[in-house]
Parts: C-alpha cells; sequence; structure tokens
C-alpha cells in the first residue's frame, strides 16, 4: 500500500505528461505482483468497493477524535480523506516520540479482503489497516476504497507507462488486448516482462483506432487523386463498436469503454462486427451541433428523457471484422466492399454508411471543401483506396482536410503563469472583444505562438498588469490578438453568452488599435448553434 | 508569594514588555531596548536602539540590516544569566535556526520562559531545544493542529534524492527560506552522503557564508547565477521559494520545482501552492514544532500557564484545558502568517 500511496501523492504534484509516465512506469518496474496489478485496476477505474463510502469513513474518526480538533483539522484541511489520515490517533503520539513502526498491509490483501468483506465487516477492516499504516498510506488507502483519485492519470496514461515496460510493445499493442483483461492483469505483466504470451483478445473485442494526418492544400497537388476516396469529416467524436455474441459495447479514442451512456444505441444492432465511425447526436436526419453532442458524454448511465431529447447515430467509416474475419490488413477499397454489404443487413437506421465524395482532381475537392459549412461537417478525409488498417497515424494513408479557421480579433485582458518550463512566463490568455463599449471575455487560449513571441508576450503583460489576483494578472486593455477556432456555440456558462471551439491565439497584432477589435455582435453572426 | 508574571510581563502593542526591565522581546516597531529570541524577520526587526541577542543571531542581523542592525548590540551566551533592572535574563537552546534562543526571565521569584519560534527534533545547524519548566511559558503555535505531524527528515531527503535519480535531465529548483531551511537542507543533504557541488542562488550566499564561519560545514557550494544550462542539468538548486517564478528561473534546463516547509504536510494547503508556484515535489521540512512537539512541550514543563502566540491559539488552548491545564490566547500583532520563514 505504501507504494501506491506514495505514488499517488507524487503524482498530484506532477502537472506534466512526461513526468506522470516516468512515475508511473518506475511503479510498475519496481512493485511486485500481484499489487501492481490492482494499482493499475485502481487508476484504470476497475476497482469499485461497494461499501466503502465517506459517511463510513466520517464515522470512524469521529467516534476517535476530539470533536473540537476534528472540525477545527477539517475546516483547515477542507478533505475528509486527507484530514482522516492525518489526524487518525498514530502510534507515535505515545509519550516516547520515538518514530513508530508501522505495518504496510499490500495492495493484495486489502483488495482481496474488501471484496469479500460485508457491509458490517467494513469498518473493523479499515480500523486495523488505518492504524497500521502512516499518515501518507493512509491517505492513499482512503483515496482507494472511495475511487476518487484525482491524480490527473487517463486510463490511457497509465497504458502508455506500461508500453515502456517493454521496448517493442506499443500503446497500441496494449489496449488491442486490454479489453479481455481482468484485475490483478498477471497475463499482461508476464507478457510485459517477456515471461508469459501475448495475452489473446477476443475476436469481436475492442482494436486500437487508425488515425489521420491534416495536410495542406498545396501538398495535395504531389498526389493522385485516383488513389484516394473522400468522405466527410464529421463533427461528432470517434467511436468504435465491437459487437459480438454477448451484446456489443462501444469505446472512445481513448480506448474507454462509453457502453453506459449510449444504451439506446448498442442494444439496435443487429450484426456481429466491429465498426469504425462518428457518434452524433441527430434530429430528423439532421446533424446537432457539437454541443448537444456533449450534453450526453461522461455520463455513467443516461435518463430516457435524454436518449429522447438528444437521439444518438453513428456514421460509419469502417469495417475492422465482420463477425469471422479480421479484416484489418485488406485494402480500404475491399473493406468498404464489405461494409457497404454488411450495411444492408445492419438492420437500424441509427447506423448510417459514411457516404464517398466523388471528385475527379483536387480543385474539385478544394470547393467542395469551401462550401462544406453545412451542420455537422467539419472537412473532408481522403484516405488511400489501398491502406491497409493500422493502429496509430502512419504518415501517408490517410489525411484530413480541414476547413479554414473563422478568425476573430480580441483584446487581451488576463494572463496566468503557465506550469513546469512555462513557470516562470505569462501564457495562458484571457481575451475578450467589445460590448457597447466594455470588454467581455469570450475565450482563453495557450497556444498558437512560438517560444519567442511568448516571450514578448511576457514582457508585454509584465509591463501592462493593473492589478494581480495570485498566478493571474488583469492587464490593460492595450494589445489586440488574432484569434482563431474552429467553430462558436452559444453557452450559458459564459458571460458573453458565447465559447469559442479549440481556440488559439494565431497572429499577435502590435499594430492594431484596441478600439478597432471585434465587437460581440460580430462574433454572435458566426454561432452555429 | 512571587508576583505572578501577569503583574511584570505584558502584552502591548509592540510585543510582550517585561517593566522592571524595561524591554521588549521581539517587538515590532523601533524600540529602545529589545531582547530579540532568533534572525528571522518576523522576530528580528531593524532599528531598535540596544539589541540583546546571541552573538550568533546579532551576526545574522548584521548580514540582513547593515547600520540598521541595533546602534548598540550586546551578544549574550547560551546559559550566561545576565541582570536587567532586577530581572534575571538567560537564553537557552530553542532548536530552531542558528542562534535561535528561548527567553527565560526570572523576577522576584517566578520565571516565564518565552519560546520564540522552536522545535523538538534535532538540527544539524543548531543546538537542541531544552525544556525549563516556568510560570509561564509563552508559546509560538504555528502549526498547532493535530494536522500537522512532521515525518523524519531523512526520508524527505530521501524524497528529493530519488527525484533527482528519476529525472536526470531537469535541474531541481528547491524553494528554501534564506536563514535556517536553507542551510539544514544542505546539511541534511551532506549527512545523506550527497557530496556534489550544490548551486546556490545569490539571495542565499551571505547567510550560508555566515553559517561556515560559525563552524557549519556546508559542503562545496557553487553559484547558480552565470552556471551554464548545460552544467545545470541534473543538479540541485536551492533558491528562495517563488524563484520559479520568477525570470531567474529560465537559466535552468526544464526546472523540477520543491519546495521545503512544513506547510507541506497538508497535501491540500501544498496544492495550492503548487497550482501558484508550480511546486512538483513538496518536502516537509519545518523549524517548527508540530502537534506532537507542542504537546509534548507542555507535557514537559508542568508547573506552567500557558500562553499561546502567533498560529492556531484555539486547537492548542482547546488540547491544554481538556488537560487541566491554565492556557490562553495572546493576540500579538505582526507575525507573518503563512508565507513567514516556516
Amino acid at each position: 500500500m505504501r507504494r501506491f500511496s506514495d505514488l499517488l501523492d507524487r503524482l498530484v504534484f506532477s502537472p506534466g505528461r512526461n513526468a506522470k509516465l516516468r512515475l508511473l512506469a518506475d511503479y510498475f518496474e519496481t512493485t511486485p505482483d500481484p499489487d501492481r496489478g490492482w494499482g493499475l485496476a485502481a487508476l484504470t477505474g476497475g476497482l469499485d468497493f461497494r461499501h466503502a463510502k465517506p459517511a463510513l469513513i466520517r464515522g470512524l474518526i469521529e467516534a476517535r477524535a476530539d470533536p473540537v480538533l476534528f472540525r477545527l483539522s477539517y475546516d483547515f484541511v477542507g478533505d475528509l480523506a486527507e484530514t482522516v489520515s492525518l489526524l487518525w490517533a498514530d502510534p507515535r503520539a505515545d509519550e516516547t516520540g520515538a518514530d513508530p513502526t508501522h505495518t504496510n498491509p499490500t495492495m493484495g490483501e486489502i483488495v482481496e479482503r474488501l471484496r469479500r468483506a460485508g457491509k458490517t465487516e467494513v469498518p473493523g477492516l479499515l480500523t486495523g489497516w488505518l492504524d497500521g499504516l502512516d499518515p501518507t498510506g493512509r491517505w492513499g488507502l482512503l483515496k482507494l476504497i472511495t475511487g476518487a483519485l484525482r491524480v490527473g492519470v487517463s486510463a490511457r496514461l497509465a497504458r502508455t507507462a506500461l508500453a515502456a515496460l517493454s521496448e517493442p510493445v506499443t500503446v497500441d499493442d496494449i489496449e488491442e488486448v486490454w479489453h479481455g483483461l481482468k484485475p490483478p492483469y498477471a497475463p499482461l505483466f508476464a507478457w510485459l516482462d517477456g515471461t508469459g504470451p501475448r495475452p489473446q483478445p477476443e475476436a469481436s473485442s475492442f482494436r486500437p483506432f487508425m488515425l489521420a494526418n491534416p495536410l495542406e492544400e498545396a501538398a495535395l497537388q504531389a498526389l493522385n487523386p485516383a488513389d484516394f476516396f473522400a468522405e466527410w469529416k464529421w463533427d461528432g467524436i470517434r467511436v468504435q463498436i465491437a459487437a459480438g455474441p454477448d451484446g456489443a459495447r462501444l469505446y472512445s479514442r481513448s480506448g474507454d469503454e462509453i457502453t453506459g451512456a449510449f444504451p439506446d444505441l448498442v442494444e439496435s444492432l443487429a450484426v456481429q462486427a466491429v465498426l469504425d465511425g462518428e457518434l452524433l447526436v441527430v434530429r430528423g436526419g439532421e446533424v446537432a451541433p457539437f454541443n448537444d453532442l456533449q450534453q450526453r458524454l461522461n455520463r455513467k448511465t443516461v435518463s430516457a428523457k435524454m436518449m429522447a431529447s438528444h437521439p444518438v447515430a453513428v456514421r460509419v467509416y469502417d469495417l475492422l471484422f465482420d463477425g469471422v474475419e479480421d479484416l484489418r490488413p485488406l485494402p480500404l477499397a475491399e473493406r468498404r466492399e464489405r461494409l457497404e454489404s454488411l450495411h444492408e443487413v445492419m438492420g437500424d437506421e441509427r447506423f448510417v454508411l459514411s457516404e464517398l465524395v466523388p471528385f475527379a482532381s483536387w480543385n474539385e475537392l478544394a470547393e467542395l471543401r469551401a462550401s462544406a459549412r453545412a451542420s455537422g461537417v467539419e472537412g473532408l478525409m481522403i484516405k488511400r483506396k489501398d491502406s491497409a488498417y493500422v493502429a496509430g497515424r502512419p504518415t501517408g494513408p490517410w489525411f484530413k482536410l480541414k476547413r479554414d479557421p473563422l478568425t476573430a480579433d480580441c483584446v487581451l485582458m488576463y494572463a496566468q503563469r503557465g506550469h513546469g518550463r512555462r513557470s516562470s512566463f505569462y501564457s495562458d490568455f484571457t481575451f475578450g472583444v467589445w460590448r457597447e463599449d466594455a470588454l467581455v471575455p469570450v475565450g482563453k487560449a495557450y497556444f498558437g505562438f512560438t517560444d519567442e513571441e511568448l516571450a514578448q508576450l511576457d514582457k508585454w503583460v509584465r509591463a501592462n498588469t493593473t492589478e494581480r489576483f495570485g498566478p493571474v494578472a488583469a492587464l490593460r486593455p492595450g494589445l489586440v490578438v488574432e484569434v482563431a477556432f474552429d467553430s462558436l456555440h452559444t453557452s450559458k456558462r459564459h458571460k458573453s453568452g458565447v465559447a469559442m471551439r479549440f481556440p488559439r491565439i494565431h497572429r499577435i497584432r502590435w499594430d492594431k488599435p484596441v478600439a478597432e477589435a471585434d465587437r460581440l455582435e460580430t462574433l454572435q453572426a458566426l454561432v452555429e448553434g | 508569594m512571587p508576583p505572578s508574571p501577569e503583574t511584570w510581563l505584558s502584552v502591548t502593542k509592540s510585543g510582550l514588555y517585561c517593566e522592571p526591565g524595561g524591554f521588549f522581546i521581539d517587538p515590532t516597531g523601533r524600540q529602545d531596548r529589545a531582547v530579540i529570541t532568533h534572525g528571522h524577520g518576523d522576530h528580528a526587526r531593524p532599528g531598535h536602539a540596544r539589541v540583546l541577542a546571541t552573538p550568533e543571531t546579532l551576526a545574522i542581523m548584521e548580514v540582513r540590516y547593515g547600520d540598521k542592525a541595533g546602534r548598540e548590540r550586546q551578544p549574550l551566551g547560551l546559559d550566561e544569566p545576565l541582570d536587567i533592572g532586577g530581572v534575571r535574563v538567560t537564553l537557552k537552546p530553542a532548536g530552531h535556526v542558528l542562534g535561535s534562543a528561548q527567553v527565560v526571565l526570572e523576577y522576584e521569584g517566578s520565571r516565564a520562559v518565552i519560546s520564540g519560534d522552536f522545535k523538538r527534533r534535532r538540527d544539524p545547524t543548531c543546538p537542541l531545544y531544552e525544556p525549563v519548566d516556568c510560570d509561564v511559558f509563552v508559546t509560538e503555535a504555528t502549526f498547532a493542529l493535530p494536522v500537522f505531524r512532521h515525518p523524519d527528515d531523512k526520508g524527505e531527503i530521501e524524497k528529493l534524492l530519488k527525484s533527482q535519480r528519476l529525472n536526470p535531465d531537469r535541474a531541481h529548483l528547491v524553494g528554501v527560506y534564506g536563514l535556517g531551511k536553507a542551510q539544514r537542507v544542505i546539511r541534511l543533504l551532506r549527512e545523506a552522503g550527497y557530496d556534489r557541488p550544490l548551486y546556490i542562488h545569490g539571495a542565499l550566499e551571505k547567510l550560508c557564508a555566515l553559517y561556515e564561519s560559525f563552524g557549519i560545514d556546508l559542503g562545496p557550494l557553487l553559484p547558480a547565477t552565470g552556471a551554464d544550462k548545460e552544467t545545470l542539468r541534473g543538479e540541485l538548486v536551492l533558491a528562495p521559494p517563488g524563484s520559479a517564478n520568477d525570470r531567474w528561473s529560465r537559466r535552468l534546463p526544464d526546472p523540477l520545482v520543491a519546495f521545503a516547509s512544513g506547510w507541506m504536510m497538508v497535501r491540500q494547503r501544498a496544492r495550492q501552492r503548487a497550482r501558484q508556484r508550480g511546486v512538483e515535489l513538496p518536502l516537509v521540512l519545518s523549524d517548527h514544532a508540530d502537534w506532537d512537539e507542542l504537546i509534548r512541550t507542555i507535557d514537559d514543563l508542568p508547573s506552567a500557564e500557558i500562553w499561546v502566540t502567533h498560529g492556531a491559539e484555539e486547537a492548542l488552548v482547546h488540547h491544554a484545558t481538556l488537560k487541566g491545564r491554565r492556557a490562553r490566547a495572546l493576540s500579538l500583532v505582526g507575525r507573518d502568517d503563512e508565507e513567514a520563514q516556516t
């Protein structure tokens, strides 16, 4: 338990992705089985203890600590798990002042016993462990059992760290076998250690996504249009539907299962297959804005009302497995043929085939792309007809032609210092536009500029700060930036009533007077829904 | 019956005042006569006319304040009683930083002890705190909540060294207060067997040299300012807290920011600091007594009424009262809060 608690403790303070990966890889490398497997399960959301709830923990501490000291401590700390971990009477409270010898129950012991324990046994088990552990160990234990780790590690990041254990294995290789495995993942670690075979996933399980590279129009001319298919790029989220004998599951691009939020979709699929597509909210044949889809994401369950008001559908791009055969090595043109014939028997109008966009030349395609501001379309995809389906983002076979971004001239209003390498720089900017004669914030951006421009911005911020709130500096309105963004939506959460999608600083307009920055009315005219 | 200290030791808006002796202890403002417990800025202030303190504390004040360190400076060694207007003044080790002392005052048979800042655990840069039983004990209470139970120093230093091994391509920027924490962290590193040069920020140089002149061996120290960026990769750099947000830190290769302070005990608090100041590696190293040390001290002074000052007074007064002791909170102004030298 101590190792896992130390890992959580270090992760809490490591905002950077690389720092997190190092800590995770070090943990997986140096922790024995099955503890590291249980740690992996905790990090990827694979553990759930029904009987260990915050109310129970509060009850345990109230029975032991002086109520006044508990209240003062809890007020100061502000987090129950941490207050309890620090306040729990420690053997050191005796008169000797010597450091106590702590016991260190293993993750395996804790998980196994908690899983088997009935509701009435849990308080006794917890008390025993809390008595034996040191404060960091207690904190880790309480975080583990209440499931609220909050250490900024996604399941995909944890799997990326696993890949570092074994040189040739990539995160995509791990994702391919992942969904057939269960905690504490002994076969997975055996494979990574080189002491066991590669775990065999079920035929109808998740397969890592193939991704496209962005392409500039100019680079198109070197390619032969006859070698490619073109499809609309839809503005939803990429998903994979893996339907086997025991039902269908839905996965997001990060490889996380999201079936729970979309029971309406998976129940209706009549075939056994693995499909790649785009998840969208579609009402009466019209694709709704991305915002509508967002309402349905990040939920564990979904109400009937929500399913009725936000009906989902999938534009199907590709077929990876047809119930019998792994089709990924086949050329795209052949997969497409099989997809079309399978689609005829799918028996569900929610699964719509992504249509091929006919074109004879790149110029024709460019014209189509320019006109593609229709609802739900983000741009165009072009894919080599002979491309196999390969995990990751290979260079060459697939490209995305995004439509040109929208831009607006905005005034810098606030700046915040960054993290890590950017700790000494003001690098996160809030900007606004004019509403009558006052500025109203419309977005935040922290990239789009070069290192050199960052240094110039930082210098400007320091010279034009009017007030400081901790790491945030309020700025004199004096600098215009051209902000690029993919689309604009209405938003109740923003004071301005609009929200930008994917904003970035496109150009710094040192030359432009702030009075000439855009007005809110101009932005409102660009709103898509 | 001897007079209760309450009749000759009073709380004024400038601090504690000993009437028969005519002097303040750690006063604010500019006073005619001041006894100073230790050199931190919230206790030792510039501009007093006459200052009494340990030779180390006087030397620290001279480094910090130059000709404003006090017009007349009288050194008094530990355990050397001195009579001031019928009040016997003795300085006893407080274990806080170099030169730190408790002030023991005896007047007509009654005794008061003013702790200043203190801790009970071993510190390689100053002698260990000594309990002196008394009628009134004026205690600090910086960490007087039962959530503050500072871990063993060695483990914290080990955390730093482990992080250094894990990140050989980054410089570790360790935030330390210039007086006390810096030199203690250096000594603890040396005791852990770390004998490579340590890089220090210019603001730490004078006080490190002063510690050396009092016989505390800090090993090889090099200036961080002016060092080549590549040579700092994988090295430890000590600097005042907040340097990471300073443009100064841009000379460091991909710095990993550590911060050594007792406040790092509470993750929720340390996380706020982490967000504001980019701290990735909190080190719980305190120069103040934690909860266990505070209550042990009260137990070690069985005759004393407890006067609690600067910190979480409420919890400590509550605890002492539960134990059947007389205790009250003093409201002394001018003590800094969390940003003080902790």
